[in-house]
């Protein structure tokens, strides 16, 4: 394991900048998530760091060395691809045993068998080892995938979107699973996804990604917290962010032309205030309640407990608790 | 209840439209069986049976073309057959018969060496360049790519037999007339774009991850070519080499025009082969079926893959 920076890295395809002027140091033993919707430029800064692509500019360094021109096989990486990562014409022992048994790595065959068989325990599938790697279930395969890239210790583990093909159940199992094999192995991992759930559960922190540009960076509840601009608040955060015109309500701050308010960020009360809006719509979710709004013709969505029992076409007040506050191209602006 | 009724005949056909189906497709193989069980039956017919019209389905079946292919006979007096010892074989005995007695072996078998070593030859180098052409194709960022795959392929817009006149006058030139290396070398120029444009295609649907894969687990490109890429593309590859070596193996007219006594493959002798007052068909066909032989037990042997081809596709990606 060790230390990854990315220095001024910049990609471009043809006209479509991919990743601008990416910096980013992801420290030893660290688990970094790289948040954004797709074509973000996430998956292009993994595969620029793991050699699959040349940066147009900036330089890549792993354990202090510079490894911005060496190819994908000398820089001691390994990645998790977000489908098609098992060979099929392989068994699942095969598809693990794989990068062990690279010409250049001359590990005994003794040493292989003893590391997959360990690492097929660590991901519960030691059982599965003689099948064919198509004749496994979704999660299985999964589970090889991130297997195959486990039997190395390489100085960083990239994985791409490596849950994003699973049903909501197994995503939830493996999430919990990955970060416990992480913080045993002590492994060093930059996780891409577009899923915050994902990113604020495993990340120590988590870098917002939009446009190729790498917006924020900084521990979950940063992030959470602290959003620099709309982009990022809107990120983040179930039901999304509201992002309403500052003048609807008072006491917003100078410069300030967007609030950002979140269910936590909004008091309901029963009846008219001096921000008024109408129940639309109730969504049960069981423990609570989705509460779409119809704030002066512009839609809200906040959480309600479901006890509160507001129904449609009720008139409810709205107040503002400590909300965000953002200028006319979306920058924060101090409260 | 209609939906559910078309749902059905798409989803699985009933038994009648099955049953008709197939009733279809053994009648369109038995319609396409008919000239090569002629062929194999008048392989088995005397020289008189073969040319009896109307035409004999029951007959006494006779060796006679078999030995007259193999072999080269000449005329003898009775006397001196009957002077000589007893008959050297089957052969020797069939021809004893007309009055004749074996002088020699036929150049068959030689014929059938040198398209044995052509075709295959020629298979192998095709699919060999097309695959790394290929590869290189789907993968790589080539230089003006869509123009040289064009080009590529209007190798083959036109008959190959346009341009027998210049190849004939190229070849007489630099010495590659009447050998196998020029046919091998012309076969292979021929069979080259078909295989380019088969396999690029198979290639193409193999996902670049598994290479990019192979290579972050520490594999060099040709490495994981060999160890990824090939493994998936057999399927291709097998129904490119099938393709290359039914083209190379039933080629006749370069065969004809360029090839003589040396380099001679099994097409153009076959149809020559003269019996006394013309024309041997049982020899022909007896040619003509043994000829049929290795493409048959190349096809059987890669039948597996080629099922896979047919049903390429069709797969979850």
């Amino acid at each position: 394991m060790a230390e990854v920076e990315i220095n001024g890295v910049s990609k471009a395809f043809g006209t479509t900048q991919a990743v601008s002027d990416l910096s980013l140091t992801i420290g030893d033993g660290e688990f970094v998530a790289l948040l954004g919707p797709t074509g973000a430029g996430k998956t292009t800064a993994l595969r620029l760091i793991a050699g699959l692509e040349q940066p147009d500019t900036g330089s890549i360094r792993i354990d202090g060395r510079d490894v911005t021109r060496d190819a994908p096989a000398d820089r001691d990486v390994a990645f998790v691809f977000q489908q098609y990562s098992l060979y099929p014409h392989l068994t699942v022992f095969e598809n693990m045993a794989f990068a062990l048994r690279a010409p250049t790595r001359r590990v005994p065959e003794a040493d292989i068998r003893t590391k997959v068989q360990e690492v097929a325990r660590l991901l519960h599938i030691e059982t599965k080892l003689d099948n064919k790697a198509t004749q496994l279930s979704g999660g299985q395969m999964q589970r090889v995938a991130i297997g195959r890239a486990l039997v190395r210790s390489p100085s960083i583990y990239l994985m791409d979107e490596p849950l994003s093909s699973l049903d909501a159940k197994l995503r939830g199992e493996l999430r919990l699973e990955l970060k416990r094999i992480q913080v045993d192995l002590g492994a060093t991992i930059l996780y891409v996804t577009h899923d915050q759930t994902e990113a604020m559960t495993m990340a120590s922190r988590i870098g917002v990604i939009e446009g190729g540009r790498l917006m924020q960076i900084g521990s979950p509840r940063e992030i959470y917290e602290n959003p620099i601009n709309a982009h990022v608040a809107a990120r983040l955060g179930q039901p999304t962010i509201n992002l309403l015109p500052a003048a609807l309500f008072g006491g917003a701050p100078a410069g300030a032309e967007t609030v950002g308010a979140r269910t936590e960020h909004l008091a309901i009360a029963r009846g008219g205030g001096d921000v008024s809006a109408t129940v639309k719509r109730v969504e049960h979710l069981g423990d609570q309640s989705h509460l779409h709004l119809d704030l002066a013709g512009r839609p809200v969505v906040t959480l309600a407990d479901p006890e509160a029992g507001f129904g449609a076409g009720d008139v409810v007040s709205l107040r503002l608790n400590k909300p965000l506050f953002f200028d006319a191209r979306g920058w924060r602006v101090a409260a | 209840m209609t939906s559910a009724t078309a749902a059905h005949s798409v989803v699985e056909p009933t038994a009648t439209t099955r049953r008709f189906a197939g009733s279809l497709v053994v009648l369109y193989a038995l319609i396409t069986m008919i000239p090569l069980a002629w062929i194999v039956l008048t392989a088995f017919k005397s020289p008189d049976d073969a040319i009896s019209y109307p035409p004999k389905v029951m007959f006494k079946p006779s060796l006679e073309g078999f030995c007259n292919l193999f072999t080269t006979r000449s005329r003898q007096t009775p006397e001196f057959i009957r002077s000589l010892g007893p008959p050297q074989g089957l052969c020797d005995s069939i021809a004893r018969d007309r009055n004749m007695v074996v002088a020699g072996p036929s150049n068959y078998v030689p014929r059938f060496i040198n398209s044995l070593i052509i075709a295959f030859g020629s298979t192998v180098l095709a699919v060999a360049l097309g695959t790394l052409s290929a590869y290189g194709f789907s993968r790589f960022r080539v230089p003006l790519k869509d123009d040289l795959l064009f080009f590529i392929l209007s190798t083959r817009m036109m008959p190959p037999i346009a341009v027998a006149i210049p190849i004939y006058l190229m070849y007489r030139t630099i010495g590659l007339s009447d050998t196998r290396l020029g046919m091998i070398l012309l076969y292979t120029s021929v069979n080259v774009s078909l295989a380019v444009w088969l396999l690029k295609g198979f290639i193409d649907e193999i996902p670049r991850e598994y290479e990019e894969a192979a290579m972050i687990d520490g594999y060099t490109r040709f490495q994981a070519f060999v160890k990824v890429v090939l493994p998936q593309a057999t399927t291709g590859i097998a129904a490119t080499a099938i393709f290359c070596l039914i083209f190379a193996w039933n080629e006749y007219a370069f065969a004809v025009l360029l090839t003589s006594g040396n380099a001679q493959t099994a097409p153009p002798f076959i149809p020559i082969i003269i019996g006394e007052g013309g024309q041997d068909w049982p020899a022909v066909a007896a040619g003509t079926t043994l000829f049929l032989v290795p493409i048959v037990v190349f096809t059987v042997l890669l039948r597996k893959h080629l099922l896979r081809g047919i049903t390429f596709g069709a797969v979850r990606k």
